[in-house]
């Protein structure tokens, strides 16, 4: 008993520990090193995986022609804009706010904020509501009442809508925990920084936020952008959210993240479907590269 | 001087050179809120006002009858909603406070303590930060098939405990902890163990207060384990019954309001939640830099 009493004090720091890390290699590392095998192989999930070697990532890239003509040109758009987008709107938010006094601030704060609590399921009941085919939506109704439409519009449905609604939902739920930390960032700028760069010549409020304010919060805005790639790429799903089937109508709304469950859960090709979360796993981990080649602190 | 004073990051009072910022940020919120608004009176809407053509967005005589046909209303398999609501709350309940105790503990790991190998977990986490969840839905599932967890009420629970971003926010507080305080403690002779569960917790309370706000939230609106993990109807969550409820009435006015009202149920806990520790959030966010 005193010897094990002994064991467990000595090593205490591994006793703390080893909750977090069985879990963060069951959940987390094991997939997604079980991801990348899975991509060298056939898989069906009925007989065991069979080594195709590169057989998946050829055919994604060269054979699958919804993932190069719809997919990948998909993601890419929504990520561009909805990643880099929500981030410099969330800045521009954040430093807004920190010009005004702390009532209304925290007021706006947390209005800004409600959005991304939701979640995807409440996203698609609240804005299916709104853009309900029907003249009952609420979209509909108001264009109809101003004159710009005659019909309703099938918005969910139609290929060319679809995309740019997932856009704008997607940018609405963004301003989430990285909006705080950058607001916490540019509330916490030394102040004497700005006397001093008023000194030094800096004349306008644009010059004081790329000379003063983001060099002094360079590690709450790589937090930030982080945090922005990883919503980016867990919201994308929304299309088929919205839509109500996968694949969205004409694979309009497309992404990599439906595509996976498209592959993975609809025709249980799951080598094929791994490969693609391999790509995707490449892309946030290039986008987190820039933002620390950006941001990050240079030793 | 004085203009530079007055038009200075943080000020205490109301100028009207911070009228252009309220031009932009009240619209924005708006913009934000509105829609929320908008799910919350139709929720209390008669079914009559949600016929009405054209709509409306206020509602004139409120009702809860969108809740009554929502708490009245089974699914084929004969599992009333409450208890949907009931596994929900337990397993968030239980979410919530294995990540607080598995984060902190491990936080405190590798803010104050020495060993071989602790900068490369904290680089190994970092890493994690931009873990994507969905990306790796696959392999996780076949995880919980190896561990036997398919229907089973834990893999609602032990697949969102270890997070990243909570270890992260919890180990950078920490390391604000003056090492003089612990150095004092254990002079007295104080374990690891008595040093984290007195000392460390009760400092880091606006820490745990985000960590429990994002376990709550990743938890209680998640929908992956319900539809992938669990096949028994019983022990699946409401998130996963309002999803269901969405797709197999959505287009149909009635199930309009009772997929409002159940919007609603879903979204009050999280709101509140944030209110009461909304200003410990903030205190948190202050030191969450990255380097």
């Amino acid at each position: 008993m005193k010897v094990k009493q002994k064991f467990i004090n000595r090593n205490s720091h591994w006793v703390l520990l080893s909750p977090y890390i069985i879990l963060f290699c069951l959940f987390i590392l094991i997939p997604v090193i079980s991801a990348v095998v899975l991509s060298f192989t056939y898989f069906n999930a009925v007989q065991p995986p069979k080594f195709i070697g590169l057989k998946n990532y050829i055919s994604l890239l060269t054979q699958d022609t919804v993932f190069m003509q719809k997919v990948l040109p998909n993601t890419i758009k929504y990520a561009l804009i909805v990643g880099p987008g929500g981030y410099i709107l969330s800045f521009i938010f954040a430093w807004m706010l920190a010009q005004i006094p702390k009532i209304p601030r925290t007021i706006i704060a947390i209005l800004i904020y409600l959005p991304s609590m939701t979640s995807g399921v409440m996203m698609s009941t609240i804005w299916s509501i709104i853009f309900s085919g029907n003249q009952l939506g609420y979209l509909n109704s108001f264009l109809i009442e101003i004159g710009m439409i005659t019909e309703p519009i099938q918005w969910l449905q139609s290929p060319e809508y679809l995309m740019t609604i997932v856009i704008i939902v997607a940018l609405w739920s963004s301003m989430g925990v990285g909006f705080l930390a950058m607001l916490a960032g540019v509330l916490n700028v030394n102040e004497e920084l700005y006397d001093a760069a008023y000194i030094d010549g800096v004349s306008n409020r644009f010059q004081e936020i790329i000379y003063v304010t983001i060099p002094s919060m360079k590690p709450q805005m790589l937090f930030g952008a982080v945090m922005a790639i990883v919503n980016t790429f867990t919201t994308s799903g929304l299309g088929v959210a919205l839509s109500g089937s996968n694949p969205t109508p004409q694979y309009a709304a497309q992404l990599i993240v439906n595509h996976i469950e498209d592959y993975g859960f609809i025709r249980y090709e799951m080598g094929y479907a791994a490969a693609a979360s391999v790509v995707l796993l490449v892309i946030v981990w290039i986008a987190s590269r820039f933002s620390w080649s950006l941001f990050g602190e240079k030793d | 001087m004085a203009s530079l004073k007055s038009r200075r990051i943080n000020p205490d009072k109301f100028h009207k050179s911070q009228l252009k910022f309220y031009a932009i940020l009240i619209p924005v919120s708006a913009f934000m809120v509105l829609p929320i608004l908008f799910i919350i009176f139709h929720a209390f809407k008669p079914i009559d006002e949600l016929f009405a053509y054209p709509p409306r967005f206020f509602t004139t005589r409120p009702t809860l009858d969108n809740f009554k046909r929502l708490f009245t209303a089974t699914t084929e398999s004969n599992v009333p909603v409450s208890r949907y609501l009931f596994n929900s709350v337990v397993s968030t309940l239980f979410t919530v406070l294995f990540t607080l105790w598995v984060t902190a503990s491990a936080g405190y790991v590798l803010s104050k303590k020495n060993f071989k190998g602790k900068d490369t977990l904290f680089t190994i986490n970092t890493l994690a930060l931009m873990f994507v969840p969905v990306a790796v839905s696959i392999p996780r599932f076949l995880v919980i098939v190896k561990l036997g967890l398919i229907d089973n009420f834990f893999a609602h629970i032990l697949p969102l405990l270890a997070m990243p971003v909570g270890l992260f926010l919890v180990k950078q507080f920490i390391d604000q902890i003056p090492d003089s305080l612990i150095e004092a403690a254990k002079i007295d002779g104080a374990s690891d163990y008595y040093i984290l569960m007195k000392i460390i917790i009760p400092l880091i309370k606006p820490a745990l207060s985000t960590v429990a706000i994002l376990a709550f939230q990743t938890s209680w609106n998640s929908i992956e384990s319900s539809a992938m993990f669990i096949n028994d109807e019983s022990l699946k969550t409401f998130a996963f019954y309002m999803n269901t409820l969405v797709s197999t009435t959505g287009n149909t006015v009635a199930g309009q309001g009772m997929a409002a009202a159940a919007s609603l149920i879903m979204f009050l806990p999280n709101l509140i939640l944030f209110i009461i520790l909304q200003s410990r959030v903030m205190d948190t966010m202050m030191y969450s830099g990255l380097k």
